[in-house]
């Protein structure tokens, strides 16, 4: 009895903070799919999370009686235009101007958070000390949106239909994600064009096309991860300290999910786990902060196994990280 | 639709690249109902010919004719409106994707994927004209063969009325090319108009019904396969021999210097790429070794340098001063420290021989640089060396610590060549060491094979040209299909008997 | 090589043969500099600051005098010696973005040789060989935390990238883990050295100054006259053409990300000695990242990292006198860092490329 409480009360928490990753690493995987690694999602996440979570303090200041659905939509819209504009720039850098995309990442990743927490700073400061969002506003963004009898059922209720709108709706991405990349014309050659640029070119397919779009697109539901954090798990107020590793953190699940959008819903609920077991289980012999390098830990297991097992299913894609120039054909 | 009308035809095609004409003047008709093989030479652009109808490549003069229309084609998309459809030697597939995903990648049909719909088509298609593949299995595990079968059914797939295969058998099995000729056979039936691109006799007689035959960028003619024989096709495509007066000095102090003996190795997709290879190199002639493209020689030569896995096989090297050094199973730098001083010059200059990156001092050091004690790099030697190939073999470039890559192909090579030679080697190997050099270029380069013979250097020189290989060589090898096929003696050989050999027609058996 | 078939609009062509000159390969590069600083004027004028004021109150902080010179060499020194640590991996094209990781390893190894050996130390003439010691351990373990990707990827190719990244957080939360626990001295912190195991100043800055001063003469020696660097070169060529010359690459991997690692680490141990005195999680703080984008922008070369390190430092030590002075926050300094590495990444394109106006239609081309 007492276990399973401990259990569930783990799992209802492990999905709260897994949400952000689940945006994160959905995002992440459709660049990826399109051959560009964005290292850049740290500073992607952080741009969500500001922009984000500017659009509702603003949208509420001027309203004067916010309504919850277009609170959630501006706070959607406007991290996932921060996020896309911010891939825009790295599409732009390594796609038409073919700069490396490790170094372009990683000044991303730079830019994104110093962006990210000078619009945190100055709107703290431009609104003499705190950014506050109302109480109603807070409730609803972590309320979920099934009904209260559902969540009352014993047990189960809480962990299927207790959490925020946004778990249910990153759900939803992924499996749009994954029914995108495995069923649909478009998806089939975006996965050509991360595989094999080359060969999707000549079959008439317009790589640049395919690489901005799914890295722009890709970049903004990334950025949607840092807004859900900033909305939900921070409480409303702008906090770089709890956002800083997430963005990270994705990228890992990408690879410990082997760019599998579906397998990232169970991926970011484990992820999630590890980041707060340590609150909630503890281990005498294992030290808590321990618990935290677990995801990174899995990841390099997974990574080595990957290289090791010969499996061509579970790999990267093969032009990952690579430019595609098509005279030097 | 007449009859008689061509379903495309080629007027007065010309094309240059830079001042090499590939393709001068050539006319050529493609008819319905059936096969053309297309003949010549490596080098005799049969594949530059059929690039301008697969819209790789726009003709500099002349006219391209479809059912009696003018038309442009001026990119792939271009190409496959006009229902031409070709399949080239590389095949361009998606490894992780089935063979119905490839098929199907790039077309603007429909909007929606219905992979089993696509996945019934390819089943029809290939029931039609008597393939054997199932669309659902993945690229990376089909063989070269069922790779190549995706490659046609996709542009069948995209309806395909004139299908051009380049060199489609280079690949395959005997048995897996008598599967393909069937399915050419059917489509012929069904009035689809053919090419193939080939330079095996064997073949062009067994599958085509017109033969048209290159020759150093020039149209020779076309004739009926029922009314000629291999011997004719074989003058056609080699034509008289041309005299270059390579000066071919005799030295009397020849010495065995490497024997090989039933040697075999494998590819990465375990394709066998020599077939028990034995044969001597002497100290003092040099070796031709003559063979269609992918025969063997690249194999044969990255073996000997120790770059290549061997399956069996012995490589015995006899130092001149006596005794003997077996080579299989060392690496490169073990073959140096025995004291064996090989010097090869590969075919991929620089992707394998030299540093593009580097100037011609660090080039030289490629081969230098481990030598003298201490942890730092001696450039003093290197770059006296540099500036000697610089002025020996008068090589074109802004200095001497000016990137090889950016030089012109033949001062690259002649770089390479003079930092090989400078080893004073006791064997030196080269891949086509001529191709794409002005003929400036080229006799200087026989000129310093010359040189290192009469040294008493064995040299084992890869080549295309056979008038080049008659004139320069002493003894020519000949390969086909992995095999030694055949040891001449340059002095004495007719390029029809070599030309005979590369395809093994009038020889033993057929790759 | 093949032609442009609808010649569009404008045609990139690769500047081979006729190279751009360097005097313009290097105004294109400080052009770009300057396009940034004014995409930075933007940014100041956004948050609500003249812009001219703000990068004059920027420089100001700066370099204005002795101790603020200081503070901006301070911020420096890590930044070029773990750019110098990255350059040989990345001549090899061996992507390495665990520096971050390794500083942190060479970090804990230091604070761990305070912690155990510390207490035999005593007397001034002890400071020296404490110090060696903590170095050694900090280039050895530095070094051995890249060596793991390194091995991995030259047996079994693991991709390196991912793997040295993931590497980073690992050690971190080791450190993270110390520092909370059995380390821990008061407040989730890690005691001070004590003062035997702090790096000595000269000029008012702790001497990690002199020790990359020396290393970026000992890496541009190391890079180009000593025959690993040599090797290292071929390797990132042409891995065929390294095999041709029989080099055994995957021993050579694991070798230069062993030095790289070991560099790195020895930057963590110029940190935590000499900077912060302690070890935190925090040590790197963003510097094994910040340092790859000034190795790849100084193309590799020792000196112009010195020029670009000195630079960001200038930036970063600027925007936090910004923030005392103007109430800007100092986060201004990695969005101008941003801009700055975008416009230097962007601009080499313009160096490599040609931009080529649409002509009349190609020479005989079309056929009807």
């Amino acid at each position: 009895m007492k276990a399973i409480d401990t259990v569930i009360l783990l799992l209802i928490a492990a999905i709260t903070y897994g949400t952000p990753l689940l945006y994160g690493t959905v995002g992440e995987i459709l660049t990826e799919k399109s051959g560009n690694l964005n290292l850049g999602v740290e500073g992607i996440m952080f741009m969500g999370g500001a922009f984000g979570l500017g659009g509702v303090y603003y949208y509420e200041k001027l309203s004067g009686s916010p309504s919850g659905l277009i609170a959630i939509l501006i706070a959607l819209l406007c991290a996932f235009l921060a996020g896309a504009l911010a891939s825009l720039i790295f599409s732009f850098l390594t796609t038409t101007l073919r700069a490396n995309q490790n170094v372009t990442g990683l000044a991303l990743a730079i830019f994104g958070t110093g962006v990210g927490q000078f619009a945190g700073e100055m709107m703290r400061v431009r609104a003499g000390g705190y950014v506050t969002i109302s109480n109603a506003l807070k409730d609803l963004f972590s309320a979920s949106p099934f009904p209260k009898f559902l969540q009352d059922i014993p047990y189960v209720g809480k962990l299927l239909f207790g959490s925020s709108h946004f778990f249910y709706l990153g759900i939803l991405v992924a499996v749009v994600m994954h029914l995108f990349l495995k069923k649909t014309r478009k998806g089939l050659y975006l996965r050509a064009v991360g595989e094999n640029p080359g060969t999707a070119d000549s079959a008439g397919i317009n790589v640049t096309r395919y690489k901005y779009l799914a890295t722009v697109i890709g970049g903004g539901i990334s950025a949607i991860g840092g807004v859900v954090y900033i909305l939900t798990t921070a409480g409303c107020t702008w906090n770089n300290e709890g956002l800083s590793g997430v963005g990270w953190l994705a990228v890992a699940l990408v690879i410990f999910c082997m760019w599998r959008p579906l397998a990232a819903i169970w991926g970011s609920v484990l992820f999630g786990a590890l980041m707060i077991l340590y609150m909630r289980l503890q281990i005498s012999f294992i030290p808590t902060e321990l618990y935290k390098i677990l995801p990174y830990v899995v990841t390099v297991i997974v990574l080595i196994l990957s290289s090791l097992r010969n499996n061509k299913e579970k790999q990267p894609p093969e032009g990952l990280g690579l430019a595609y120039f098509r005279e030097d054909r | 639709m007449e009859k008689n009308c061509y379903a495309i035809e080629l007027r007065g095609i010309t094309k240059r690249f830079g001042p090499v004409v590939a393709n001068d003047s050539i006319d050529l008709g493609l008819r319905r109902g059936e096969i053309l093989a297309l003949l010549g030479e490596n080098g005799s652009g049969k594949t530059t010919l059929m690039n301008m109808l697969a819209g790789i490549y726009l003709p500099d003069e002349g006219q391209i004719l479809s059912e009696g229309h003018p038309i442009a084609i001026r990119s792939p998309k271009d190409s496959f409106a006009h229902g031409i459809g070709m399949i080239h030697q590389h095949y361009k597939l998606v490894d992780v994707f089935s063979a119905a995903e490839n098929i199907v990648l790039g077309m603007e049909d429909e909007k929606k994927l219905d992979i089993k719909k696509a996945n019934a088509k390819v089943r029809e298609i290939c029931q039609r004209y008597g393939f054997e593949i199932d669309p659902e299995k993945k690229v990376y595990d089909m063989s070269v063969s069922e790779k190549q079968t995706v490659e046609i059914v996709k542009v069948l797939y995209r309806g395909a009325e004139i299908l051009i295969l380049d060199e489609p058998t280079a690949v395959l099995t005997p048995q897996e090319t008598d599967r393909l000729f069937t399915v050419l056979r059917n489509m012929r039936d069904d009035n689809k108009a053919i090419v193939i691109i080939t330079h095996k006799l064997n073949e062009v007689m067994a599958i085509s019904d017109k033969v048209a035959v290159l020759r150093k960028g020039k149209y020779i003619g076309t004739v009926e396969t029922a009314q000629t024989n291999p011997q004719a096709l074989t003058d056609m495509m080699v034509g008289r021999a041309v005299t270059l007066n390579i000066d071919r000095p005799f030295n009397e102090n020849q010495a065995e210097r490497l024997k090989v003996s039933g040697l075999s190795c494998y590819d990465h997709e375990h394709v066998k790429k020599l077939d028990k290879v034995s044969f001597t190199a002497m100290g003092g002639e040099i070796l031709g070794v003559a063979g269609i493209a992918g025969s063997g020689q690249k194999e044969l030569l990255e073996s000997i340098a120790g770059l290549c896995p061997i399956a069996e096989g012995s490589i015995r090297y006899l130092p001149p001063e006596g005794g003997e050094d077996e080579l299989v199973g060392k690496t490169p730098t073990q073959i140096r420290k025995k004291g064996v001083s090989l010097a090869f010059i590969p075919e991929d200059r620089l992707g394998m021989g030299l540093v593009g990156s580097m100037g011609m001092t660090g080039n030289m050091m490629l081969r230098s640089w481990r030598r003298g004690g201490g942890p730092f790099v001696k450039r003093k030697d290197p770059r006296a060396l540099a500036a000697k190939v610089l002025n020996d073999l008068e090589v074109v470039t802004p200095g001497i610590e000016y990137p090889v890559r950016k030089l012109s192909g033949g001062n690259v090579q002649k770089v390479l060549v003079g930092r090989e030679i400078a080893t004073s080697p006791s064997v030196l190997m080269t891949a086509y060491a001529v191709r794409g050099l002005d003929i400036n270029t080229s006799y200087t380069i026989y000129n310093l094979m010359t040189e290192q013979k009469m040294r008493g250097t064995a040299v084992i020189f890869v080549g295309e040209d056979l008038d080049v290989l008659l004139e320069l060589c002493d003894r020519i090898l000949v390969l086909c299909g992995g095999k030694v096929s055949g040891v001449v003696d340059a002095r004495t050989a007719t390029k029809e008997e070599i030309g005979l050999l590369m395809t093994s027609v009038g020889g033993k058996e057929e790759a | 090589m093949e032609e442009a078939f609808k010649s569009p609009l404008i045609r990139l062509e690769k500047r081979s043969g006729s190279s751009i000159k360097p005097v313009y390969a290097w105004l294109i590069r400080l052009g770009s500099i300057v396009f940034a600083l004014l995409l930075g004027c933007i940014v100041i004028a956004l948050a609500g600051s003249n812009p001219i004021q703000a990068y004059g109150t920027m420089l100001d902080g700066a370099v204005g005098n002795a101790a603020f010179r200081q503070q901006t060499i301070k911020k420096a020194v890590p930044l070029l010696g773990c750019a110098l640590a990255i350059a040989p991996c990345f001549k090899m094209r061996f992507w390495n973005i665990g520096a971050e990781g390794q500083i942190t390893a060479g970090a804990l190894a230091a604070t761990f040789v305070v912690r155990m050996l510390g207490p035999q130390f005593s007397g001034d003439s002890a400071s020296l060989p404490l110090l060696l010691l903590m170095a050694l351990a900090a280039m050895l373990l530095g070094g051995l935390w890249a060596l793991i990707p390194g091995f991995f990827k030259a047996k079994w190719n693991t991709n390196e990238t991912l793997f040295t990244l993931m590497m980073n957080y690992i050690i971190i939360g080791v450190v993270a883990w110390l520092q909370a626990g059995p380390w821990e001295a008061r407040q989730g912190r890690i005691a001070q050295f004590p003062k035997l195991a702090w790096l000595p100043k000269v000029e008012g800055v702790h001497c990690g100054w002199i020790i990359v001063l020396v290393l970026v003469f000992l890496v541009h020696v190391y890079m180009r006259h000593t025959k690993q660097g040599y090797e290292i070169a071929v390797i990132g060529d042409s891995m065929r053409t390294a095999q041709y010359a029989g080099m055994n690459v995957g021993r050579i991997m694991m070798h230069t990300m062993f030095l790289s690692g070991a560099i790195s680490g020895l930057v963590g141990f110029i940190l935590c000695s000499g900077a912060t005195n302690t070890l935190s999680k925090d040590i790197a703080g963003g510097v094994g990242f910040t340092s790859i984008t000034v190795a790849w922008l100084s193309q590799l070369n020792a000196f112009a990292m010195v020029a670009i390190s000195l630079m960001l430092g200038i930036l970063t030590k600027g925007a936090d006198t910004l923030q005392t002075v103007m109430n800007v926050p100092a986060s201004i300094s990695d969005i101008i860092i941003g801009l700055l590495l975008f416009c230097m990444l962007g601009c080499e394109f313009f160096i490599n490329y040609r931009l080529i106006l649409r002509k009349k239609l190609g020479k005989g081309g079309a056929v009807t």
